[in-house]
């Protein structure tokens, strides 16, 4: 199989496109995808500080890859998940990435910064071990990019990744989702932007970037995925992908260019500030807030209501009002 | 010819002489999920292995939260 532009021996095949690459050309072709989405989306300007979720994956290493080689400023954040081994391992090659580059690697640790970790989540919560992964990595990349003074922060998500979210929301009709799913999401109330600048390139040619730029990348899959919905819809849309090569592509880029304008988004409650954190929520308590009260098995309570109970425990009380605020009998 | 299956790994011993697609197809694997990789370069399904070739074949997807 040869190169289509050069005609030299292909190393990879882009079955949706009917063509295949060199490596050289593959290089070129990649990176032009990335710049495409960026140019197209407005996804960041020259001079915008870019903080770029980074798993220790191939496809956040190879986005991190790009983005500097585009002279792009890009630090890296890790958000330690406290998965065994392979946390070990994701914070050792994103590590080794960034210090060989000589960017700029901001570690979060997630038990050490908030009090708990991944595998504790998933047998405390409510939430499916996955659901809470990523609500956790919601709410601490926005927080770090905030609180760093970030203008974008630039995810993994590949075309894939996207079609098989969008899949999901479909087969549920989550008509709100979808009205959101879009490469894009700007800043507002607190949130900062973000943006997923690999959506026009698929898993194959994520892993093959990182592949043949040498990128040591975590080959193995999280112990905990077992089961993920959205590995079951990935399957699924490779399994119609493998007869017809670019129904992939075509959901998804035909639902940005055709359908997602017919979505309108449901109206959101007023943003406020969160009660027990202060970033952005439309409740009391924003999501991660209160999922992670429960895995601490914690109360929470407004800052007024905490500041009564300290200033009570602090007094001494006549025994009977003691008693009316809930201490022991004497 | 060696194989070496990733996630989980492990190895098999299958006939080379033919196209990657040929072996992929004895392992039920779909060419678009995997890279394939002999002596530390990616080659494509049309590609020939020989017997004495040692493969890796790699899965490209992944699932969870992502990034």
């Amino acid at each position: 199989m040869r190169c289509r532009r050069c005609r030299d021996e292909a190393v990879i095949e882009i079955r949706r496109n009917n063509t295949a690459y060199c490596k050289g050309c593959f290089l070129e072709v990649f990176r032009n995808q990335v710049v495409r989405a960026i140019d197209t989306w407005e996804m960041v300007g020259p001079r915008d500080r870019i903080l770029v979720a980074v798993s220790g994956g191939k496809d956040s290493l190879a986005l991190w890859d790009v983005l500097l080689a585009q002279g792009l400023q890009a630090d890296g954040l890790y958000l330690g998940l406290g998965i065994g081994d392979y946390s070990d391992r994701s914070h050792q090659v994103t590590a080794a990435f960034a210090a060989e580059r000589g960017a700029t690697l901001v570690t979060v640790d997630l038990a050490a910064t908030y009090g708990f970790d991944i595998p504790t989540a998933g047998r405390k919560g409510s939430r499916s071990t996955c659901a809470v992964c990523g609500l956790s990595k919601r709410y601490v990349f926005n927080a770090a990019a905030a609180d760093g003074g970030y203008d974008v922060v630039a995810t993994g998500h590949n075309l894939d990744d996207e079609a098989a979210t969008l899949l999901g929301n479909t087969l549920r009709w989550n008509t709100d989702y979808i009205a959101r799913q879009s490469p894009v999401l700007p800043a507002a109330d607190g949130m900062v932007k973000k943006v997923k600048p690999l959506h026009r390139l698929s898993e194959l040619e994520t892993a093959a970037y990182a592949f043949l730029r040498g990128i040591d990348y975590v080959v193995e899959e999280c112990p905990l995925v077992e089961g993920n919905t959205q590995l079951r819809y990935k399957e699924a849309m490779n399994a119609i992908e493998a007869r017809s090569p670019g129904t992939k592509s075509q959901f998804f880029f035909g639902f940005l260019d055709r359908a997602m304008p017919l979505f309108t988004p449901e109206d959101r409650a007023e943003i406020v500030a969160c009660q027990a954190c202060g970033r952005s929520t439309t409740g009391m308590f924003c999501a991660f807030c209160r999922a992670r009260a429960q895995i601490l098995g914690e109360r929470l309570a407004p800052p007024e209501d905490r500041q009564v109970r300290e200033e009570l425990a602090d007094e001494v009380l006549p025994v009977e009002l003691f008693e009316h605020a809930g201490g022991p009998a004497t | 010819m060696r194989v070496r299956l990733r996630n989980p790994d492990r190895e098999v011993e299958l006939d080379g002489g033919r196209p990657v697609r040929d072996v992929l197809r004895d392992l039920g694997v779909e060419a678009d999920t995997v890279l394939v990789i002999r002596d530390g370069e990616l080659i494509t399904r049309e590609a020939e292995v020989g017997q004495d070739d040692r493969l890796e074949i790699r899965p490209v997807i992944s699932g969870g939260a992502a990034p």
